[in-house]
Formats: structure tokens, sequence, C-alpha cells
């Protein structure tokens, strides 16, 4: 517990000093509050208008989690696609590569045109960003499976199905989480990304809304709801990963 | 008999050049044997597992086992690696009941059958460990009690005991044969250790270095249950020697 406090500590104490500097920046050069608020005001602003955001982070938060649902799947059918057929793998892995270097946000206005301003847009925004991560960290894992371990168990009579059940999906699990933590962050900010293009509802919306009224202070307020919420899914994902490999942190902390 | 071999080679391509790995292995396991298998480092001891368990064909020769040709290798003999191989995600218990699931048995009755025979293995109270929370010895043992479960006609081990220290081996030695008496499986076993395989076994094949051929075949004879004090046994002696000078030509 003791260490866990000094870990805190410290980027709590820069985390304070960061806001202080802010705020006192602010009252010395008397920066206009559309241009820069200071931190107390954007406190205020998040207070006065919690009710509104948090209609807004509930369309955010349902476009996100289906969005990175909807990648995990189709994560996982590749996955298990390309590992029964290497012909699929050799054909299917640049490409992989190649739709991470696609620039979404290109993408997302025809994905406004082709869907409309519902919150199927945003989901398939979402799905595209954190496919990759979740995709590649899932085919790397299940390739780390040990061919000793998969081999024995060809032995003793599993199929092919059976063993990618037993050895390479369970073999996969630490490495998917880690791809899974990094597109939980990502996931939130797809759907606000989706949402600015043209939304009713969200996150998005609301901060493009505030931006055009240069109501900086509802935009910072914005943006700490969507860094709580990236954080409270990134929890959400680590405590997710210690329920279901107890045994790989027992592993690690026996190292 | 339970495993014939008739005449095996096998090579590897390195760098597109053929590495003759067996040049003609023939070898055999009967009933309920005890077998072993001694030959150098890297004289292709574990390819001749993979060949007898199908992971891999032989190139020329012929694997007979369970009395028959063409049997699935799995259904004859159970194998264990050199590596422990526990699935780490699984726990003790459910690692040991392994082969059983493939027949489609219930878990429960195989878990009981296992739990009973914790003991035998010194297991007893890790039956709900992960495997990264055993010792080296603890996993070999439950990677053997795997390979007995199985309920297969003929173990295979490669070198189950390579990675332990000096004395923690000799206790398995022991053990190994009080598990071999109980189950009374045939068992066919590699080793570089020329104590080890005297001690454990009827009979003993002697290999060459690369490519390897059988350049010793010996009736062990000695009386059971052999003890510590067998190490120093004059027919155990003059055995030991005859192997060693087979080995160092």
């Amino acid at each position: 517990m003791f260490r866990r406090n000094r870990n805190i500590a410290a980027p709590l104490l820069f985390l304070l000093s960061f806001i202080a500097t802010w705020q006192a920046w602010v009252w010395w050069s008397g920066v206009p509050a559309w241009l820069l608020p200071a931190p107390g005001q954007v406190l205020a602003a998040l207070w006065e208008m919690l009710p509104v955001l948090f209609r807004h982070t509930q369309s955010t938060v349902l476009a996100a989690v289906t969005g990175l649902l909807a990648a995990v799947l189709l994560a996982l059918a590749l996955a298990v696609l390309m590992d029964f057929s290497p012909w699929v793998r050799r054909g299917m892995y640049p490409l992989l590569v190649f739709s991470q270097t696609v620039p979404i946000i290109a993408i997302a206005p025809l994905l406004i045109i082709w869907f409309g301003y519902g919150i199927l847009p945003k989901v398939v925004v979402v799905a595209l960003v954190c496919f990759f991560p979740v995709a590649v960290s899932m085919v790397e894992g299940m390739e780390a499976a040990d061919p000793g371990m998969v081999d024995l168990l060809r032995v003793m009579g599993f199929t092919r199905w059976q063993l990618i059940k037993l050895v390479r999906l369970p073999a996969a699990l630490p490495s998917f989480f880690s791809g899974l933590k990094i597109a939980g962050t990502y996931a939130v900010m797809g759907a606000v990304i989706g949402e600015w293009l043209g939304a009713t509802s969200g996150l998005g919306v609301y901060m493009t809304r505030a931006t055009h009224a240069y109501q900086t202070d509802r935009v910072f307020a914005a943006i700490i709801i969507i860094s709580l919420v990236s954080l409270l899914l990134f929890g959400l994902i680590n405590l997710l990963a210690r329920l279901s490999i107890p045994w790989y942190f027992k592993e690690r902390s026996n190292d | 008999m339970e495993i014939i071999l008739e005449d095996i080679e096998k090579s590897y391509m390195v760098d597109g050049e053929p590495l003759p790995v067996l040049g003609g292995v023939s070898a055999a396991v009967g009933e309920g044997e005890f077998v072993s298998l001694i030959g150098p480092s890297g004289c292709g001891k574990s390819t001749l597992f993979n060949i007898i368990c199908g992971l891999t064909g032989p190139d020329r020769g012929r694997v007979v086992l369970g009395g028959k040709t063409g049997a699935r290798a799995g259904e004859v003999v159970s194998y264990m690696p050199q590596k422990d191989l526990l699935l780490p995600w699984r726990t003790v218990l459910d690692n040991v009941i392994l082969a059983r699931e493939v027949a489609g048995e219930n878990r429960e009755t195989a878990r009981r059958e296992a739990r009973e025979l914790m003991p035998l293995f010194g297991l007893a109270g890790f039956e709900n460990s992960y495997p990264a929370e055993l010792s080296g010895g603890m996993r070999q043992r439950a990677a053997l009690m795997r390979a007995v479960l199985a309920r297969r006609r003929v173990l295979l081990l490669d070198e189950p005991f390579g990675a332990l220290d000096a004395i923690t081996r000799t206790r398995m030695q022991q053990w190994l044969l009080e598990v071999w008496d109980k189950f009374r499986q045939a068992v066919f076993f590699v080793t570089h250790d020329i104590d080890e395989a005297l001690i454990l076994s009827d009979r003993v094949y002697v290999l060459t270095p690369r490519p390897a051929r059988v350049c010793l075949h010996l009736e062990v004879g000695l009386p059971r249950p052999r003890r510590a004090e067998t190490l120093t046994d004059p027919r155990f002696l003059a055995l030991k020697r005859q192997i060693m000078r087979a080995l160092l030509g």
C-alpha cells in the first residue's frame, strides 16, 4: 500500500503544479476566457453542465463500446481464419497493415454519407480505429503459442479446432489484452471524431457546438469527461484481464 | 510387440544440403517392458520419438505400433517431451486429465480419478495450483502424470529428468519405477545418462553419433527392485563399462 501511495504521489504532484501554473498564468496575463479559461472556470462549467454532459456521454460511450466489441469480434474471426489457412494469412496480413495507414478522419465523412447521422457511422469509425491493434495482438499472440504444446495435443488426438480453443486462444490472451488496452483508449476518441462530422448527440457534438459559441470552458469540460471515460474503459479492460488470465499474472509475479 | 522400428532413416535439409540424422535405426519395445535409448546429444533421439509419434515421417523404414501398421500413434503411445509443456492457463488437475478429454470423457470422472492419484505423484494439495506455482520437479511429475493418465499402452519419455539436479533426479528415478510397477505400461525412455538407463531398464539400446544406428543392444538382467546399492553392483559396473566403450568408441 505504501508503494502504491508513492506511485500515485509523483504524478499527482506534477498534475497539481501544472494546474496551478495554468491558473496563475491566466490570472497574471489576463488572457480572455474564450481563448484560455482558467481551470477553476472549467470546473465550474463542468459542474454546471453535468446533466447535459451526462446525456451526451451516454451516446458516446454506447458508440465506443459497440465499436470496440465489433472490432474484437472481427479480429477474433480473422485471427482464427488466418490460423486455419496460411493462404488467408499471407493475403490478409499486408492488407491489415495497409488498413492502418488509411487516415480514418478522411473516411469518416464518407461514412456519414453512407450510413447517415445515426449511431452506425460512429460505431464503424470506432471499429476501424480499434481493429488494427486488436487484430495484430491477437494474430501474433496465437502465433506465439508453444509449438511443442500444439504437437503434444495433436499426438493426443485433438482436432485442429480443439487446438485453437485449448492452446492458441488462451496463449494469445495476454497479448490480446495488451492490444485491447490500446484499442480501449482509442475507442472513445474514435467515437468523438465520428460525432464531430455529424451527429445529433454525443460529446463530439457538444464540443463542436461549444467551440462555435466560443465557450472554451465547456470544450475543456468535455475533454475532461472524454479522458475520464477513456481511463475508466482502460481500467475495466485491466480488470477483465486480471479476472480472465489469473495464471498470467501469477507467472509474472514469480519471475 | 508394442513398438517395432525397422531400419528407420531420416535426413533434414540444412542450407540446401541433406543432413542424415537417422541412418537405419531398428529397435523394439515389448508389452510392459522398460526400454532405454542412449546416445550422444544431438544424435537424433528426439527425431526418432517424433517419428514414433507420427509428428514427422521417416524417409525409409517402417513403424509398427500396437502390433498393426497404420495405427494412429496417439492411440498407442503417450508422449512426455523434455519440457513439461503444461498448459499455463490450466490448473494442475485440469492439465493432467487433458488426454482424457479427447475421447470426450466426462471431465468430472477424470478429475475424480486424478484427485485420487495426486499423492502417488507427490502433487497432493496442488490440484488447483497453476504450473507457474510449482517447482521444476513437481512440474515434471505433473507432466508424467498427464502421460500416465492418458492410459496408453506405451509411455514415451524424452529425457524427462534432464533439467533436474542430481539429487532430485535420483529420487525421480526411484519414483518412476514405482509408478511403472503400478501401471505396467511399457516405457520407451530416452536419456544420455548411462546410470539412469541401467538402473531403470530391462533392455538398453546404444546409438552411434549422427547418422544414428544401434551399435549395442543389452539385456540388463539386474534383479528388481533396484536401489541405490545397485549402482555399485559389479554386474552393473560391467554393463556400464560395455556401454561406455560403445559410446566412446
